[in-house]
């Protein structure tokens, strides 16, 4: 039997650091992360001081001067007086936009394409593997350009609608123009509206709410408020006789009434697009700029979701759909109630990488001339300035941003959806 | 993985700076190549044949200049550049000369700290339109579609000239020449703006030049010319007179033809002293006695270059105009070789 002494105190020495593997993994880091910074501070002192002897110090006062030049898709009122700052917004939200439109898009189309794929139908199943491997491996540059190749080429441009013997025409009643300029849909008009709330005055992140379209977002809260009162009562006639009430019909005109009285007083009516001198003039016009980008990145991004959803809907076991079967579901509702549900906990980690790296390839913007924020900041803001390493930072900043909130946004719907484990 | 790209880019923007400083005559000798910046293609002033050797009124300059220093008209490589681009790669020391079209203005040259060494040619922005257009004059154009290039001093021209005319207009970004004129010839944009050489050398590689008119107004003052860094004054004067040697060689009658006889020896002192038969010039710039007589050796005079590239005889056709040598009622005004 032996007897327990005290464990000897040991004494630190210098040597222990690298020969003692309790500590030797701290002093590999530690070493490590001084090389890192010295790296770092190398850089950036080297930069900065290549930048001072070209007498290019970093200055950001080029943000606040006039812009002097014109951007031709803008969401908010800009001129070619307005500052440089304000001409990167309205690229922000030009790439807002393509991003947005492109995310939805997208997905729609790969959830579609996903679950096609794994049809039985031999013909639909192989069409859809066609698709997914065209676009995944092409680059998407190159889909850009050809979506806007092909729009300017093949489509009329607006001098052929114009004379007795135009050879294009309008469709849809005369009320869409297509063309390759862009496409030119009606807009919504108020006669009677309320006017803009101006906000932010003369500066720079000015912009103007449109109180219509509060009134009617407040309207329609207050119908779907209204509906959900409806639903409840029927719940709850439900619950104590067993009948629910049929309340269709209710719910539907709770919704459509308000609104549409609303808009009755508002005035509200379609600007139609007419070919007027050069363009068509009046209605919403959507760019072939913006239309290319926005289907090619579509399309691209789609064939990359489909496979995630794919994958998301074979790591669910047949046991789940032959349970749903031997319920009596049909395959419609099968995938919509018990497969795609349980599948969104695959599918969302990696569908938002796609949503990230759709936004990112938006900034290919540039290759069919959408002024996005590649365009105005990092393009002509940077080329007429001179200022081309304070533009790429802020670029970055934006992009960093941006991509940050979209993951914040995600993560968080993909807490709410994640399998609960007690 | 992010990262590492975010310092490589840093690091690549440092070391650039840092070659930038060093003295640029120097490098193209030891290097034995001239890096000099072109357009990415517009015929007559620089455009690759079907062989990939270029051709135009800019690169003659590039390779006068190649010629002055290193006595080769083909030691230059030749780096496309877009209006977007050109700066960057000039002051990051890619390029060790810019001669493409570039407008020489204020914040070029203060504020981008560039050193603008002449002029080679005197242009103002005009517009390009299809004759059944119906338009007469640049102020009929309200509300047109205009096609015009990015990050050039003709955006800004343009923003300025239908502000001040209170008319509207619809501008299309364009990347390159090529790309303007793919949606120009494709009814994109109504009107196709640039520097009026520029419009003139792309309407002569249509398919019917003859559909398309040039409106009368020219809107702005466009003196182009070749740019080198601020702060490299021995390089910036290499090419500034070799620049004056092909305008001064044509009003002293030096012609490609006549230049070895002229070389042999004439009466002329300011001859001789550019042909380096007499003085010390080319030894002041640190380069060969003959350093202008190679210059003029590759494509002749100012005069020849011109006529050969976008003179009246060529299918761009443009006359000498504001370019003529100020003994003829012109701009081109060479100081004396002393």
């Amino acid at each position: 039997m032996s007897t327990l002494t005290d464990p000897q105190k040991e004494s630190f020495r210098l040597s222990m650091l690298l020969y003692d593997s309790r500590y030797r993994s701290a002093t590999i880091q530690v070493v490590a992360l001084i090389g890192f910074i010295i790296l770092v501070g190398w850089l950036i002192y080297n930069t900065s001081q290549n930048l001072a002897a070209l007498g290019k110090g970093i200055d950001f006062g080029y943000l606040v001067e006039p812009a002097g030049y014109d951007i031709n898709q803008r969401l908010l009122e800009y001129s070619s007086r307005d500052t440089h700052f304000r001409a990167a917004i309205i690229g922000l939200l030009n790439t807002l936009v393509v991003a947005l439109l492109g995310c939805i898009t997208a997905t729609v189309l790969g959830v579609v394409i996903g679950v096609l794929r794994l049809s039985n139908n031999w013909l639909v199943s192989r069409i859809m593997a066609v698709y997914v491997e065209t676009f995944r491996n092409i680059p998407v540059l190159l889909w850009i350009v050809l979506a806007m190749a092909i729009m300017i080429e093949t489509l009329p441009s607006p001098k052929a609608f114009r004379g007795d013997n135009a050879t294009a025409s309008m469709m849809l009643n005369d009320s869409v123009a297509i063309t390759n300029r862009g496409v030119y849909v009606p807009e919504p008009l108020f006669s009677r509206g309320l006017g803009d709330i101006h906000l932010f005055g003369n500066s720079s992140i000015r912009f103007d709410i449109s109180l219509d379209l509060i009134a009617i977002l407040i309207v329609l809260a207050a119908s779907i408020w209204a509906v959900n009162r409806v639903k409840h009562r029927a719940d709850k006639i439900q619950d104590s006789t067993g009948d629910r009430p049929a309340t269709w019909y209710l719910q539907l005109g709770l919704i459509v009434v308000p609104v549409g009285i609303l808009l009755a007083i508002l005035g509200f009516h379609f600007g139609y697009p007419e070919l007027k001198g050069f363009n068509f003039k009046g209605g919403t016009h959507f760019r072939n700029s913006l239309i290319a980008l926005w289907l090619a990145l579509s399309l691209y991004t789609a064939a990359f979701i489909a496979e995630i959803v794919r994958a998301g809907i074979m790591a669910i076991s047949k046991g789940q759909t032959e349970a749903a079967e031997a319920l009596g579901l049909r395959s419609g509702k099968i995938m919509s109630l018990v497969v795609l549900p349980q599948a969104l906990r695959v599918i969302i980690p990696p569908l938002i990488s796609n949503y990230l790296n759709l936004t990112k390839n938006s900034s290919l913007a540039i290759a069919v001339g959408y002024m996005d924020i590649t365009g105005t900041l990092g393009g002509i803001t940077m080329n007429q300035t001179g200022r081309e390493l304070e533009s790429i930072l802020l670029m970055m900043l934006v992009y960093l941003s941006i991509s940050l909130s979209i993951s914040a946004v995600m993560n968080w719907y993909n807490e709410s959806v994640k399998l609960e484990e007690r | 993985m992010n990262k590492s790209i975010l310092f490589g880019a840093l690091t690549v923007a440092g070391l650039a700076a840092g070659a930038a400083a060093a003295g640029t005559l120097d490098d193209v000798k030891a290097r034995g190549k001239l890096n000099c910046g072109v357009t990415t293609g517009l015929v007559g002033f620089a455009a690759p044949d079907a062989n990939g050797k270029w051709n135009g009124f800019d690169v003659s300059l590039c390779r006068a200049v190649a010629a002055a220093v290193l006595g080769d008209e083909n030691a230059v490589e030749f780096v496309p550049t877009t209006g977007k681009t050109r700066f960057t790669a000039l002051a990051s020391g890619e390029i060790d000369m810019l001669a493409r079209n570039t407008t020489w203005t204020f914040s070029r040259d203060v504020d981008l700290k560039f050193t603008f060494v002449g002029v080679n040619y005197y242009d103002g922005q005009g517009f390009l339109v299809p004759k059944d257009l119906g338009v007469s004059s640049a102020k009929d154009l309200d509300g047109a579609t205009v096609c015009i290039q990015t990050g050039t001093t003709t955006e800004l021209n343009l923003s300025d000239y239908f502000r001040v005319n209170n008319i509207s207009y619809e501008p299309v970004p364009i990347e390159t020449n090529a790309e303007g004129q793919q949606q120009f010839l494709a009814g994109a944009c109504d009107v196709y703006t640039t520097d009026a050489s520029g419009l003139a050398a792309t309407r002569a590689t249509f398919e019917n030049p003859d559909d398309y008119v040039l409106l009368p107004e020219i809107i702005s003052k466009e003196p182009l010319g070749p740019l080198v860094r601020h702060g490299d004054d021995e390089w910036g004067d290499v090419v500034r007179w070799t620049l004056y040697a092909l305008v001064s060689a044509e009003e002293l009658g030096v012609t490609s033809a006549n230049l070895s006889e002229m070389t042999a020896g004439t009466n002329n002192p300011e001859i001789n002293r550019l042909l380096g038969t007499e003085g010390t010039l080319g030894d002041m710039l640190g380069l060969d006695a003959g350093w202008a007589k190679a210059a003029i050796a590759v494509g002749g005079n100012y005069g020849e270059i011109f006529a050969k590239n976008i003179g009246e005889e060529t299918p761009i056709g443009l006359a000498r105009g504001l370019n003529a040598q100020w003994t003829e009622g012109g701009l081109l005004y060479s100081p004396p070789f002393r």
